[in-house]
């Protein structure tokens, strides 16, 4: 038998507080934070004579947006475009060539644990610097253009599909694995015939993903130097030439949408 | 002919999985293994084919002694030793012929099973073990678009395609309905006498074994309390093997099973009926 329900009239309640529970601290720590931002905000300098500048300028980028000039430059754009996409093709095809077995390597439940210990490394200085970042270093070392672009979505294709495939495989279904290996399979068959198939609509998904992200970076490595769209479009910019960089971004614009589009395409069709 | 000598089982974790388990087990005869979960029924037919380690004891087959096997010698012996499993373990994506010729992985190259150029003795085999288990029209279907008991059915062929000298089951029938359960359990057993193939199942269906296996060993924490014919499963005996309370539990559970699927029958004879009749 339980009690019968009972009101209780006058018993007040208030949330708990979530984050900090004694009321010092509380104070102590929100208003360091407000005194921090306010002090932060101040040294930021805002300038109104300089905000009005900008925005006349950007009401100028505005109207290179409106009145796109193809042609003048049309020689530089097609070149950058097609340097964009060279880079783009073939970065992401050689980045995922040597994914593949780098992410074989990098999966806990398939491959031994020095091996495990090397690819996860590789990975791991892979994603640790930004395109950018590493784009600065290959400029620096094979000099402008297209090469160093290539090498630097190369790499940066690695980290990405690596990492992604190899935790893929790492959450494969270890009972169709289990099925093959007592058939008296060797390792690359188990690989060929149980992981294989398990992971290979992931692998074409996120394949397709990293030519897309390869062509959005293909544009922004291109401005320290690594060729490519970016390059003509830091160019155009460079010369107050806003109706070419109004053309070069909204081919931009027009390229990743394609790529996303037909990309989710062959994802579906791919299942 | 299998035999198991004082076969042990210690995981890492101090669990003593299988202490001292010894049995034989002669060209033909199908033995139903019973006992309750964590009882060390799959722990004992994966020791066989040492997708678990043993960590003591014998295990024979004919003439190999598989506990002493590594590398390229165990492989050659897994092949020989056909498995069938629980939740089926086919290759979702691959269709049925790809999941059929996968029982010959041992026997070829890794470049043939790559290009899936098996030999044609192969190839044949597999025809006519899918065309056994009534599968002639789903060759090129993906495994995942079958039901299951047609994908068990394509487990059972691809352990058959091994030419298997030995047949490990692990629980075939605990993911399908009592229907498909027992046409399943009779595929198995069949095979198991025209091949005279020895085999092993785990089963948890102490009724369902009683039905059709040549004879049941009873595990319990590990040991073998009970090796016999079936007819001399006396309540005594499951009483040893699953304890007092979880027997008459069972009991009271299969009666319940076999009501609803009596009911369920009824209702689907109906059922054809009245679509048989002109609307």
């Amino acid at each position: 038998m339980t009690a019968p329900t009972r009101s209780s009239p006058g018993r007040t309640w208030r949330r708990p507080p979530a984050l900090i529970k004694s009321p010092a601290w509380r104070i102590v720590i929100y208003g360091c934070a407000a005194v921090y931002l306010a002090a932060a905000m101040g040294s930021v300098e805002l300038d109104w004579a300089r905000i009005s500048q900008g925005l006349e300028r950007g009401a100028r980028f505005a109207e290179g947006f409106l009145t796109p000039n193809f042609t003048t430059r049309s020689r530089d754009i097609w070149q950058g475009m097609v340097e964009s996409i060279t880079m783009t093709v073939t970065a992401s095809v050689v980045g995922i060539l040597i994914s593949v077995p780098i992410g074989i390597g990098a999966a806990r439940n398939i491959a031994p644990f020095p091996i495990h210990s090397l690819c996860r490394g590789v990975i791991a200085i892979s994603r640790a610097f930004q395109e950018i970042v590493i784009a600065i270093v290959f400029v620096a070392m094979f000099g402008f253009g297209p090469f160093a672009g290539f090498l630097t979505l190369s790499f940066a294709t690695i980290g990405f599909i690596s990492k992604l495939l190899a935790d893929d495989i790492e959450e494969v279904d270890e009972a169709q694995a289990e099925a093959i290996r007592s058939t008296g399979a060797g390792w690359w068959q188990i690989v060929n015939y149980a992981i294989q198939p398990q992971v290979m609509p992931r692998l074409i998904g996120l394949s397709l993903y990293r030519v897309d992200i390869n062509f959005r970076e293909s544009s922004v490595i291109g401005i320290v130097g690594a060729g490519g769209i970016g390059a003509t479009l830091n160019t155009s910019m460079e010369r107050y030439d806003y109706d070419t960089a109004g053309a070069i971004i909204i081919l931009i614009i027009v390229f990743v949408m394609l790529a996303e589009y037909s990309s989710s395409h062959i994802r579906r069709w791919a299942q | 002919m299998l035999t198991v000598q004082s076969l042990e089982k210690r995981y890492k974790t101090g669990d003593r999985a299988l202490t001292g388990v010894s049995f034989r087990v002669p060209r033909g005869q199908v033995v139903g293994l019973i006992g309750p979960s964590g009882a060390g029924k799959s722990s004992l037919i994966r020791c066989i084919n040492r997708l678990i380690e043993p960590t003591g004891g014998k295990i024979m087959l004919n003439d190999t002694d598989l506990t002493r096997l590594n590398g390229a010698a165990l492989r050659k012996a897994r092949r020989r030793i056909g498995m069938i499993f629980q939740e089926y373990a086919l290759v979702e994506r691959l269709t049925v012929m790809e999941n059929v010729l996968s029982g010959r992985l041992g026997y070829v190259s890794f470049w043939r099973s790559f290009f899936r150029r098996f030999p044609q003795t192969d190839v044949d085999k597999a025809f006519g073990l899918i065309d056994h288990v009534g599968l002639s029209d789903h060759v090129d279907k993906r495994a995942d678009a079958l039901s299951g008991g047609q994908r068990q059915r394509v487990g059972i062929a691809r352990a058959l395609e091994q030419d298997p000298e030995l047949l490990l089951v692990d629980e075939p029938t605990a993911s399908l309905d009592p229907k498909t359960s027992r046409q399943i359990m009779r595929l198995i057993c069949e095979v198991c006498r025209e091949r005279e193939l020895p085999a092993i199942i785990n089963i948890h269906d102490v009724v369902l074994a009683q039905m059709f296996v040549d004879r049941i060993i009873g595990l319990r924490a590990g040991a073998v309390v009970f090796d016999g014919p079936p007819a001399d499963l006396s309540s005594d005996a499951l009483t040893q093997i699953y304890g007092e309370e979880d027997w008459a539990a069972m009991r009271k559970e299969k009666e319940a099973d076999a009501k609803d699927a009596a009911d369920a029958d009824a209702f689907e004879t109906e059922r054809l009926e009245r679509m048989a009749e002109p609307a």
